[in-house]
């Protein structure tokens, strides 16, 4: 009790805000700080992907193409899938929590910029997915000898496809929690859209044996695409040909994830509340 | 700066669908005073108090708080606010020092965090994470990060509910503190001694309404109220009498009794008598 407090009134001396990267770099660690604490998201997110390719590669264990092995295929899926779970799921579930604690209408009464909130989800998504893709990667190398990408222009595709694919679906993530009215209705908004895009988007199954109209739907939504440019970067350039447009048509890929992009954060921008609604 | 009003609404109407929660508030508050809104539950004070903070659209009115419209504010105009709302924002996953630090980082003019998690009566707590923390400690974790940012202007929303005593005492302190330092105060509370130990002005309000702005000791005009006499008659009975000048009917009773007055108490209305016949009576 022998602090003292100085005066509010006291002429505000130099400003010392912080500049925009360097919120955006503090609120990436406080998001970060706070998923690593949170220890079943960890296990689930990280494990997720890698469990379901073990899976895939104890059930199949043949060719889908010659030299073109099962687990070589779903790789793509389940680095997709992986990614969407970090972004899409995440950010669907854990938002909604945060409004409904209240965490979100706190940010409001300071001065951060409400940018900074998104940018710290687009910090702590980014560098989860990666951890959680390499992971993936390591254990398919040693599990079952995955090929990794031989060149550097795959390698390029796997990074532009990844970072188009995982900002897309931060963004809807974002946008899709503000239709859950409570933190319990998160998880019950987001699972069965990601559910019904991984069965129709070729993660669990060959997407080329997909009756033709699921195809169709599924080339609306940006998981289809993420699979698609990924399967260019894992598989030969032999299977393209047997790809429903006859190629891995990677600009219409590029296209469809940049489109991606532009409705969430249009969403996002249009829709996104910081309050309940019992907070009047 | 030149204006010398922190807060000026006029006509502030807010309703529900059907609900009207406020009803037509004016309210002035001045630069550098502690104003106190008294008012039973579900009065609007707190729908009051987030119209106020930017927090809800009202539906009529003129408000200017830091002469900025709360719900089109200037640019570092919160820099200049710090808010304490009744309802908890919780992060569970970080300690009490992370988080005040953190939040540190948002204003252009922050306070020492280890100073004001001290303040607060939280250092033993700093490194505890937050969800392992009492009601109370939340509660003063709470009032940490409303005074940061050294606000002009501070909105608490019953900010001592959960404390016990002692941290009750050492928070009006610590608003006394804040006070002297120039800063303007308002809380809502539902604990009248609160209302007359910390308030320059007290605002009732009841039904949406403020049915009166008064210095505490002058609310209701609790000074001209009559004062109740009272002593027990020869046959072992006790008297009162309700009396304007009871200063009078005490030497009367004196002279009467030829000396000491037995079981005499001379009192006043108390601050709760007079709000509670206020809120009562509307
Ligand atoms: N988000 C909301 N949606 C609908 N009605 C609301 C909402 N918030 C408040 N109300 C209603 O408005 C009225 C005023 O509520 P308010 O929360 O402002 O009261 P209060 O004076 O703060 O009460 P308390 O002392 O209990 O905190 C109440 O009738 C309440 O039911
Ligand atoms: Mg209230």
């Amino acid at each position: 009790m022998t602090t003292t407090l100085k005066p509010a009134t006291a002429a505000r001396a130099g400003s010392h805000q912080l500049g925009p990267l360097a919120l955006a770099l503090r609120q990436g660690r406080l998001e970060l700080t706070q998923f690593l604490r949170s220890r079943e998201s960890v296990v689930f997110t990280m494990g997720f992907p890698i469990i379901m390719i073990l899976i895939f590669a104890a059930v199949f264990d043949g060719e889908i193409a010659p030299g073109v092995s099962f687990p070589q295929y779903f790789i793509t899926g389940m680095i997709a899938a992986g990614l969407m779970t970090v972004s899409f799921q995440n950010l669907g579930i854990w938002i909604p929590i945060e409004r409904d604690r209240g965490v979100l209408k706190r940010y409001r009464g300071t001065p951060m910029p409400k940018w900074v909130y998104f940018a710290g989800k687009v910090i702590m998504v980014v560098v989860v997915g990666v951890v959680e893709t390499a992971l993936l990667l390591a254990v398919s190398v040693a599990a079952f000898d995955l090929q990794l990408p031989g060149t550097a222009t795959k390698w390029l595709t796997f990074g532009w496809v990844s970072v188009l694919g995982i900002t897309a679906c931060t963004l809807c993530g974002i946008a899709i929690s503000s239709l859950a009215r409570t933190a319990r209705s998160g998880s019950a908004v987001v699972t069965p859209v990601a559910l019904i895009l991984q069965f129709t988007s070729g993660v669990f199954f060959v997407f080329t044996q997909l009756p033709s109209w699921m195809q169709q739907v599924a080339a609306l939504f940006p998981l289809k695409w993420m699979c698609q440019g990924l399967r260019s970067v894992f598989l030969p350039d032999t299977f393209a040909g047997q790809e429903p447009g006859g190629s891995y048509e990677l600009g219409r890929v590029a296209l469809v994830l940049a489109a991606w992009c532009v409705i969430g954060l249009l969403l996002c921008l249009g829709t996104f509340r910081w309050t309940t609604r019992r907070d009047g | 700066m030149d204006n010398e009003l922190a807060i000026v609404a006029r006509g502030l109407r807010k309703a529900y669908g059907k609900n009207v929660a406020v009803a037509g508030v004016d309210l002035e508050v001045r630069r550098g005073e502690v104003f106190a809104l008294l008012g039973p539950n579900g009065a609007g004070k707190t729908t009051t108090v987030e119209i106020l903070e930017g927090y809800r659209r009202r539906d009529a009115g003129e408000v200017s708080v830091l002469d900025s419209d709360p719900a089109a504010p200037a640019a570092d105009w919160r820099n200049r606010i710090g808010i304490v709302l009744q309802g908890v924002g919780e992060f569970d996953e970080l300690s009490v020092s992370e988080l005040v630090h953190h939040f540190a980082g948002f204003y252009a003019d922050a306070d020492d965090p280890e100073k004001v998690i001290a303040r607060v009566g939280l250092a033993g707590k700093a490194r505890a994470r937050t969800h392992t923390l009492s009601g109370g400690q939340k509660r003063r974790l709470d009032v940490a990060l409303g005074i940061i940012g050294r606000p002009e202007l501070l909105f608490l929303d019953e900010p001592t509910t959960g404390f016990d005593p002692e941290a009750r005492r050492e928070f009006w302190q610590l608003i006394r503190d804040l006070a002297a330092a120039g800063t303007t105060i308002v809380l809502t509370t539902h604990y009248l001694d609160e209302a007359e130990a910390l308030a320059d002005r007290v605002g009732v309000i009841a039904g949406g309404r403020l049915i009166e702005v008064a210095a505490p000791e002058q609310l209701g005009n609790r000074q001209q109220a009559h004062a109740t006499v009272s002593w027990r008659t020869p046959e072992g009975l006790i008297e009162s009498t309700e009396s304007a000048t009871p200063t009078e009917l005490v030497t009367e009773l004196a002279a009467r009794f030829g000396g000491e007055v037995p079981g005499l108490t001379v009192t006043r209305p108390t601050l709760e008598d007079i709000y509670l016949q206020m809120i009562g009576h509307r």
